[in-house]
């Protein structure tokens, strides 16, 4: 990802200097929601009426819901007016002028990632380069993928100059009223991005983008919407590493795939938010909706998430296979450590017949972390021969942490094939002495321990994404043994 | 190399060593024999530093330093290498890879630079043909879906990789049958030197007619109760350790 990212870097620089964001003026809300702030935010980016009208209906629907309450994690209520729900990205002069000016414990953090320095001023905010706040400045490698003729740009962007392709999809895959999380961030979202393929394109480069939090007490909400025509390939990589942080921060994103006939999706996700410290204080709430539809035959949506990061993560990437002998994948690494609670899973919703599903799920808990697995395999009547896999597989590190498996599965139709296997296991005393006989420190030992257990998943990664994720783990189980 | 004295050992509360003294000289090969269940694998376990025992009197010294103060991955880089009677599965953790982290730890540890990938494969390549091992078996989990003679057999492979100051040899002939015995004894030998000493723990004789042993020592109550030459495992073998039980507590040879 690291080569990309600089190419992003460099990009964004130029575009900022090209004029590209300056007329942005560092303004924030101050706290609340009611109607006047969801015009403001509409306004701000001159969206279409079809738009505001959209994010009002969600607003009302959304004052009607309660949050959910089934998820195996804890957390004090939400004071939903206590959020601003605006922030810009700061001028220049309010940032970093330098990485001598960044919190040095972050740095660190960039360090053991082996972050390039370039990459790391992004990152810190340094400069005028990568993605800030709620505004999003990342679009890149245009000319290479204009000449293929993707479309790859912020959403407020595509509202703009591609109406009729958001007017189609957004919200197609996610309804608005979806959930309580689904329906706030309809109707505040700001930035996210846009992709769309076009029949028979192989989309040339991995897409990427990173997202950050960074004003105090600001939510989140992205919203991204990803559109694979016939025949088509993307791959998308999102991840993060957000800054030390003391308040509870939320994040209600919401990602739309939708794939038809032979296309294929790849959806891969490291995140790493602020995940609170030691005592569990502050860390970022990421309470996520991500759903996938192959809408044709042979479509493909595959996706892959290491979640290492959140005080509490609430996810489910699902996948309605719609088409006929469409795919659905879902590839997953959640590591827990310390006070972290992660409730995260898939649906698999089998509609067409040869339809099929691949679940692979790896927990790993550590500290007093809770860590659990929420997955639904649904067969419907007419999807004759559907067929899935699941593999759920817990490691425990010390006997403080929790590990919770809540498989479901909902089977209409009597020619599916259902397997599912779970285990779970303790990090081996035995296991860590050999490789310490052998000569690895226990912090290495237990790192390639932990990443040998999520072998599966890492494989299906964009390569520089995978070996980011694997000095992730590491870094985040610091401390868990000895 | 190894000077042991008067260690005293227990497990849970419960006493396994009773006092054990054991010296092995640079080059040297011991044959540590005894009964199930005498504290073998205690001892093996205690110089490799394993959590669990508690050692409650005595001393080790290894190359003159206090090997018990020593955390385990110090020891092995110092050049402490245990073959385990049971060695561990590792889903997921590529032979190779732990292997590489290993030596390249234990080079650092002497000030030395890291081998790169092409060196240390070309390394592993000449090792696995003295225990005659595939290549796959590099890529494979760590002896996971390995059989029992593999897994021995993999010991040994990482023993000749490590090169280490002193093996320590827990049970490796155990399971084996008399081809892959003759593997390992092959590659054992082939890793004698001067300055590589080697302490088999087995309760068979078999073994030392292929390895053949420097001293042979018979632990029984938690104590070394007899120790001889290679005569003396073969007296073992006729007569039984129910004759060494008889006249435990003699004066060692
Ligand atoms: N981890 C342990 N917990 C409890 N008892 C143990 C443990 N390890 C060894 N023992 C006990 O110590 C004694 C010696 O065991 P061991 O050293 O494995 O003998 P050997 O290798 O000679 O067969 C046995 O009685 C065994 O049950
Ligand atoms: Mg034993």
């Amino acid at each position: 990802m690291n080569s990309a990212v600089k190419e992003l870097g460099e990009l964004v620089g130029r575009e900022y200097k090209e004029g590209f964001v300056t007329d942005i003026e560092a303004d924030t809300l101050p706290p609340g929601l009611d109607e006047s702030v969801i015009r403001f935010l509409s306004g701000k980016k001159s969206e279409p009426d079809f738009v505001l009208q959209w994010r009002l209906d969600a607003f009302r629907r959304w004052q009607a819901m309660e949050p959910p309450d089934w998820a195996h994690v804890k957390h004090a209520p939400i004071d939903f007016q206590a959020i601003s729900y605006y922030s810009a990205p700061k001028r220049d002069e309010d940032r970093p002028k330098s990485l001598d000016e960044v919190d040095p414990k972050l740095l660190e953090t960039y360090n053991k990632l082996g972050i390039p320095l370039e990459e790391q001023k992004a990152l810190a905010g340094v400069a005028v380069d990568a993605v800030f706040d709620s505004v999003s400045v990342a679009t890149t490698f245009k000319d290479k993928l204009a000449e293929a003729g993707v479309i790859f740009c912020p959403l407020s962007e595509a509202m703009a100059n591609h109406p009729e392709l958001v007017r189609e999809y957004l919200g197609s895959v996610v309804p608005q009223s979806d959930n309580f999380y689904a329906a706030l961030n309809s109707a505040v979202f700001t930035e996210g991005s846009f992709v769309y393929v076009p029949k028979g394109v192989r989309c040339p480069m991995e897409l990427s983008t990173y997202f950050r939090i960074n004003a105090l007490n600001t939510g989140q909400f992205e919203r991204t919407l990803i559109i694979a025509d016939e025949g088509s390939y993307v791959s998308y990589l999102e991840g993060c590493t957000a800054p030390m942080r003391d308040e509870n921060q939320l994040h209600a994103a919401v990602v739309e795939l939708v794939a038809f006939k032979d296309a294929k999706i790849k959806y891969s996700t490291v995140q790493n938010w602020y995940p609170g410290d030691e005592e569990g204080r502050g860390g970022i709430y990421n309470f996520v909706t991500k759903r996938g539809a192959c809408r044709g035959d042979n479509a493909k949506i595959s996706w892959t998430q290491v979640e290492t990061g959140s005080a509490i993560t609430w996810k489910y990437p699902s996948v309605l296979l719609e088409g006929n002998h469409s795919t659905g994948e879902f590839y997953s690494v959640a590591l827990t450590n310390n006070c972290q609670q992660a409730d995260t899973g898939t649906k698999m919703v089998h509609i067409g017949e040869h339809t099929s599903s691949t679940i692979i799920s790896k927990g790993i808990s550590a500290g007093r972390g809770q860590n659990a697995y929420r997955g639904l395999v649904k067969v419907l009547k007419g999807a004759k021969q559907a067929r899935n896999y699941s593999q759920c597989d817990s490691l425990l590190m010390g006997d403080r942490c929790g590990a919770h498996t809540f498989p479901y599965v909902e089977v209409k139709n009597p020619t599916a094939t259902i397997e599912h296997e779970a285990t779970t296991s303790k990090i081996g005393e035995d296991q860590l002495f050999y490789c310490r006989q052998r000569g690895l420190s226990e912090e290495d030992a237990v790192s390639m321990i932990v990443n040998g257990f999520c072998k599966e998943v890492f494989r299906e990664l964009p390569m520089e994404f995978a070996v980011e994720a694997q000095k992730l783990l590491g870094i985040s189980l610091e401390g868990a043994v000895g | 190399m190894l000077k042991i004295s008067d260690l005293k050992v227990t497990v849970d509360g419960k006493a396994i060593l009773n006092g054990l003294d054991l010296d092995v000289g640079p080059g040297e090969v011991h044959a540590i024999m005894g009964p199930n269940g005498s504290g073998k694998s205690t001892l093996a376990n205690v110089i490799a530093g394993r959590d669990g025992y508690e050692v409650t009197s005595g001393s080790v010294a290894f190359m003159g330093n206090d090997l018990l103060s020593m955390a385990p991955e110090n020891r092995a880089r110092e050049g402490v290498f245990l073959a385990f009677q049971y060695p561990v599965e590792i889903p997921g953790v590529a032979n190779i890879a732990l292997l590489k982290e290993g030596l390249n730890a234990a080079r650092r540890h002497r000030g030395e630079p890291e081998l790169d990938a092409l060196d240390f494969l070309k390394l592993v390549r000449e090792k696995l043909r003295l225990v005659e091992m595939k290549e796959e078996f590099l890529y494979r989990s760590v002896n996971e879906g390995f059989s029992g003679g593999e897994k021995k057999r993999n010991e040994i492979f990482q023993m000749a990789v490590l090169e280490p100051r002193l093996a320590v040899l827990d049970e490796t002939d155990s399971g084996l049958d008399i081809d892959a015995l003759k593997i390992v004894a092959g590659g054992v030998n082939a890793l004698r030197s001067e300055e590589r000493s080697v302490i088999l723990v087995t309760h068979y004789q078999r073994l030392l007619d292929y390895i053949v042993p420097d001293r042979v020592h018979v632990l029984a109550g938690g104590r070394i109760v007899r120790s001889g030459d290679k005569q003396l495992a073969r007296d073992l073998e006729e007569r039984g350790y129910g004759w060494i039980d008889s006249s435990a507590g003699a004066a060692t040879a």
